[in-house]
């Protein structure tokens, strides 16, 4: 008993039939060019009759995948497969988001780490005035004074 | 240093929206560049050619095989109803007319390989069928949607015009017949 609980344990799960709901949303009308869960149109319900013959077989979803990409090319698919050249669909995103992260990274550092400008801010903050601008408005306040 | 570095970043900035912007100006001035745009211009282009799996059997079939020889070139699904409503007249203007060396070539498209053998079964089409899953003949001759056919003269070029849905529609009887008199002479 324990030897046959041990074999089942070790055989894993039976691999379940895949679901046809699950499996419309993965493939593309080709007439329509949208998912097929999304289409009404005449090729999208034969491809889903095609899927409900072959889900009522039980065919593996692998399998599935590869009798439509044999039948209407990889353009089938919602989702670029993850080999060869189809990789850049999947790398590119995520490349474009580490090479924005690290320009803003760049950036906010060179910002964070600016140096201090040559005119030195006096005690409460404000930049001194222009030395011409200084003796103008002196001279300007000791006429109102007078 | 930093200065050349940022002129250099410009530099590939600027290029890189160059190149997109060609790009879509190329993708936008060669959109319409297929042989039913040409066909309806007045033009007579080259019928583009195509290997594809036969339908009806094991090997291939192209185009180019044909030359020499009229084709009415016949795009259809078995997904679509006016191709069985046409498959009739199509079936038998090839056994009308082969003796004059006319071919009718059906290229099936976008369709379940199975279902398309069955509909060629049991419309009884004899004539040589073409299976293009992918469709991607579509674009080269610029089809719409199917039915839709096309005239190849002799020389492989475009004659008459592009017939949109069925050929046996009253609206297209009198212009197919036309056509299939103008593609034997060509």
């Amino acid at each position: 008993m324990a030897a046959i609980v041990v074999a089942l344990v070790l055989a894993g799960p039976a691999a379940a039939c895949p679901s046809l709901p699950d499996l419309e949303g993965k493939f593309i009308c080709p007439t329509c060019k949208t998912t097929l869960d999304q289409s009404d149109a005449p090729a999208a319900r034969q491809i889903k009759a095609y899927l409900a013959q072959r889900v009522a077989a039980c065919a593996s979803e692998a399998q599935i995948r590869d009798e439509l990409v044999a039948q209407f090319g990889t353009q089938v698919l919602a989702a670029p497969p993850r080999k060869g050249f189809h990789w850049l669909a999947w790398l590119l995103p995520l490349i474009g988001l580490l090479v924005a992260a690290v320009v803003v990274s760049l950036l906010v550092w060179r910002w964070s780490h600016a140096r201090p400008t040559e005119v030195e801010a006096d005690s409460n903050g404000r930049a001194p005035l222009d030395p011409e601008l200084e003796r103008r408005l002196d001279r300007e306040l000791t006429r109102f004074d007078g | 240093m930093a200065g050349r570095l940022k002129l250099a970043a410009q530099v590939a900035a600027l290029a890189l929206v160059t190149g997109l912007f060609a790009l879509l100006v190329w993708k936008v001035a060669t959109q319409g560049d297929n042989a039913a745009n040409e066909l309806g211009q007045g033009k007579n282009p080259r019928a583009p050619q195509f290997h594809l799996d036969r339908l009806d059997g094991p090997g291939k079939v192209s185009l180019a095989a044909y030359r020499g020889k009229p084709v009415i070139l016949n795009f259809w699904a078995s997904w679509c109803i006016p191709c069985k409503e046409e498959a009739p007249l199509l079936e038998s203007v090839w056994r009308r007319y082969r003796e004059r060396g006319l071919v009718v070539l059906g290229v099936d498209i976008q369709d379940v390989r199975g279902d398309a053998r069955r509909f060629a079964r049991r419309n009884k089409m004899s004539y040589p069928l073409a299976y293009d899953g992918p469709g991607n003949t579509v674009s080269h001759y610029g089809v719409t949607g199917v039915p839709e056919t096309f005239f190849v003269g002799r020389n492989g070029k475009l004659v008459c015009e592009r017939l949109q849905a069925g050929v046996h529609l009253e609206e297209n009887r009198d212009r197919f017949a036309a056509c299939v008199q103008e593609v034997l002479e060509a």
